[in-house]
């Protein structure tokens, strides 16, 4: 035992510390990325996180189980019209009688007795479809625009702007109820060529669609990519790169872009609800997908005037659309307060 | 101050020609004009026809006589209603949409500030939450969805049948046509009141009027409202563009004689004239209230500095 007041030095406290010593000296948080900060402000938000979850299952539902279902969506039956959920046809009847297994019609059928569960799951697969293709050309188009336009400034900006502006005032609706019209027929023509054949087998109307969003609905996302470029541009990080000879092309891909990649996500998410409900609203109206390929909103549409007699087969497209359109505002709403800086707290 | 008003009006109307002239050559590049029937027509009679309506001149030759015409506010004769003005009937079906959307506009303001006020003074109390859940449902519910619910709940399960809004005769049949198209709006004007409001509640001079201890209904509407309120202004535009297309939904599905129908029914008997004229007509009307809107929430908001 050492005596505590004699000055005898203790040669131990001059060692090398070892490396668990120094790790508990560092008084530093471990560093954490935008992404994983991000995320798990977002896993820790359970109304995002149980959106999350119902869009995959619809993604699954709408992709996924039309492959093994055992019916197809364009399949008709005589004799199987308007059967109310769980029925079976005649027909369906003596196959169970002889000891088969018959699968049931978990929505009832339609008009041509067509299974309405499986054109349900195809029409929420159209939706989703037109929501993501849409918002990725609106994201590509809007993003780039913006990001040109606010990074050369002066007269260019001014010029790209007031295109903007005036595009913003024109009643969108109105155009893309006439374009989704006026593209219709010449599509048509154009998909009958042999070179063009692949346009039918999109759907030609589902191009109709896509080319209205790619003129039309790009604007909003350019404002907004712009004004965050103009003042990441003069962040010294931009100089630097000039400094060191990157192109323009480079700047504006490799840094401008990638630093609002935050602001970019959040839009293009919320786009998406946008770009479905358009859709859903011009095959309501008879514009949008052509027969025998359904859309939400095209079936309810369809089922409309049979709601006295036959209203599971309009609700049950309108629900659906309602709750993909739900989940995916409700997952935006979550991903704007993860991964926006300026919301940021604690 | 003039010169942005100057910028604003120039800019509407250049979109307004904007519009005009793609509709024009859009139509026409539909094939299969406005006399193509079911029937083959004697090509005599049909060059007859085109002749009269001006169809036979050279397309660009047709969009200036068009223009003219269009300009001294006359949109000719409908093509496929014989005998009728497109003016005629732009006006009365026009003053049926008009009388809907602006009831619904009051009662989307009426009903959605105050809901917005209160959730933000009851903020995270239940009332609160229940009305965040309303606006988040309303906000996410297509206007074709609630139509068809409502049509479904009210007129055949409960079979209350002087709800049926047909023809919109009686002031009970407006109840279901309002309610389906004001429920986004109100929602949306309950979030957007929620959260100016809370912004507002948070700043100085409201706890300076705490403070010197004036009564808490009095720092909520002198104080309070009267700032959180200005943002709403904004939504007047975007909210003008929603009706239209509200309307083309809820009109279609109620069977209301409006001009969102007739706009939609034209389309489809491709009834040229008719197209243009309702196009244009929306359009104006649109991009006057926006140009309008603008204008007025700069003067109302001193804070927004003019360049």
């Amino acid at each position: 035992m050492k005596n505590p007041i004699s000055f005898h030095i203790n040669t131990e406290d001059f060692l090398p510390a070892s490396k668990e010593e120094r790790q508990s000296l560092v008084v530093m948080r471990e560093s954490v990325s935008f992404w994983q900060d991000g995320f798990r402000r977002l896993f820790r938000n359970k109304v995002a996180m149980v959106s999350a979850v119902v869009l995959l299952l619809i993604i699954v539902f709408s992709f996924v189980i039309p492959a093994f279902y055992p019916y197809r969506y364009e399949q008709q039956r005589k004799g199987a019209e308007y059967m109310a959920p769980m029925r079976y046809s005649q027909e369906e009847h003596d196959a169970i009688a002889a000891g088969e297994r018959v699968f049931p019609h978990i929505l009832g059928t339609d008009s041509l007795g067509r299974d309405y569960a499986v054109r349900v799951m195809v029409g929420g697969r159209i939706s989703l479809i037109v929501g993501i293709v849409a918002s990725a050309i609106i994201f590509f188009i809007g993003s780039i625009y913006g990001a040109v336009s606010a990074f050369f400034g002066g007269r260019t900006d001014n010029i790209m702007m007031r295109i903007v502006d005036i595009i913003y005032t024109i009643p969108d609706i109105l155009m893309i109820v006439l374009i989704a019209f006026a593209l219709k027929a010449p599509m048509q023509e154009l998909a009958k060529k042999a070179s063009f054949a692949w346009l039918n087998a999109m759907g030609v109307n589902l191009i109709s669609i896509f080319i209205v969003f790619a003129l039309l609905y790009w604007v909003g996302m350019a404002r907004i990519v712009r004004s965050q470029v103009l003042s990441l541009k003069e962040t010294d990080f931009v100089m630097a790169a000039r400094a060191l000879g990157a192109s323009n092309g480079r700047i504006i891909r490799k840094h401008l872009l990638t630093n609002c990649i935050g602001t970019l996500i959040i839009t293009t998410t919320l786009q998406i609800p946008i770009s479905i409900f358009t859709e859903s609203f011009l095959s309501f109206l008879g514009l949008g997908v052509a027969a025998p390929m359904p859309s939400l909103g095209s079936l309810a549409s369809s089922a409309i005037n049979g709601i006295n007699s036959y209203p599971y087969l309009a609700l049950s497209p309108a629900l659906l659309i309602a709750l993909i359109i739900l989940s995916f505002n409700l997952l935006g709403d979550g991903l704007r307060d993860s991964f926006d800086p300026k919301l940021k707290q604690g | 101050m003039l010169k942005y008003v100057i910028k604003r009006v120039l800019m509407g109307v250049v979109a307004l020609f904007l519009v005009a002239t793609i509709t024009f050559f859009l139509m026409n590049l539909v094939p299969g004009g406005p006399f193509e029937f079911e029937k083959a027509v004697n090509p005599a009679a049909r060059a007859a026809l085109e002749a009269k309506y001006g169809l036979d001149k050279p397309l660009l030759e047709q969009f200036k006589n068009y223009l003219s015409h269009a300009l001294s506010g006359d949109f000719g004769p409908s093509i496929k209603q014989r005998g009728r003005e497109v003016n005629d009937i732009i006006l009365t079906k026009f003053a049926v949409s008009a009388r809907l959307c602006g009831i619904t506009v009051i009662v989307a303001l009426v009903i959605g500030i105050p809901l917005g006020c209160i959730a933000a003074v009851r903020r995270g109390k239940w009332l609160d939450n229940l009305i965040r859940v309303f606006a988040t449902l309303g906000i996410a519910i297509p206007g074709f969805v609630l139509c068809t619910v409502c049509l479904y709940f009210f007129c055949i399960s409960l079979n209350l049948t002087w709800l049926l809004p047909l023809g919109l005769a009686t002031p009970a049949s407006y109840i279901l046509p309002v309610f389906s198209l004001a429920f986004y709006p109100t929602s949306y004007i309950a979030r957007m009141m929620r959260s100016t409001m809370l912004d507002t509640l948070g700043q100085d001079y409201v706890r300076t009027a705490k403070s010197k201890g004036v009564a808490n209904s009095s720092v909520l509407f002198k104080h309070a409202l009267r700032n959180a309120i200005l943002p709403i202004v904004t939504y007047l535009g975007p909210m003008m563009a929603f009706m239209m297309t509200g309307n083309f939904v809820v009109e279609q599905v109620y069977v209301i004689p409006g001009l969102g129908k007739e706009f939609i029914s034209s389309i489809m008997n491709r009834d040229y004239t008719m197209i243009m004229g309702t196009t244009i007509f929306l359009a104006a009307i649109l991009i006057t209230l926006n140009v309008l809107v603008d204008i007025a929430y700069k003067i109302i908001d001193p804070r927004i500095t003019l360049n």
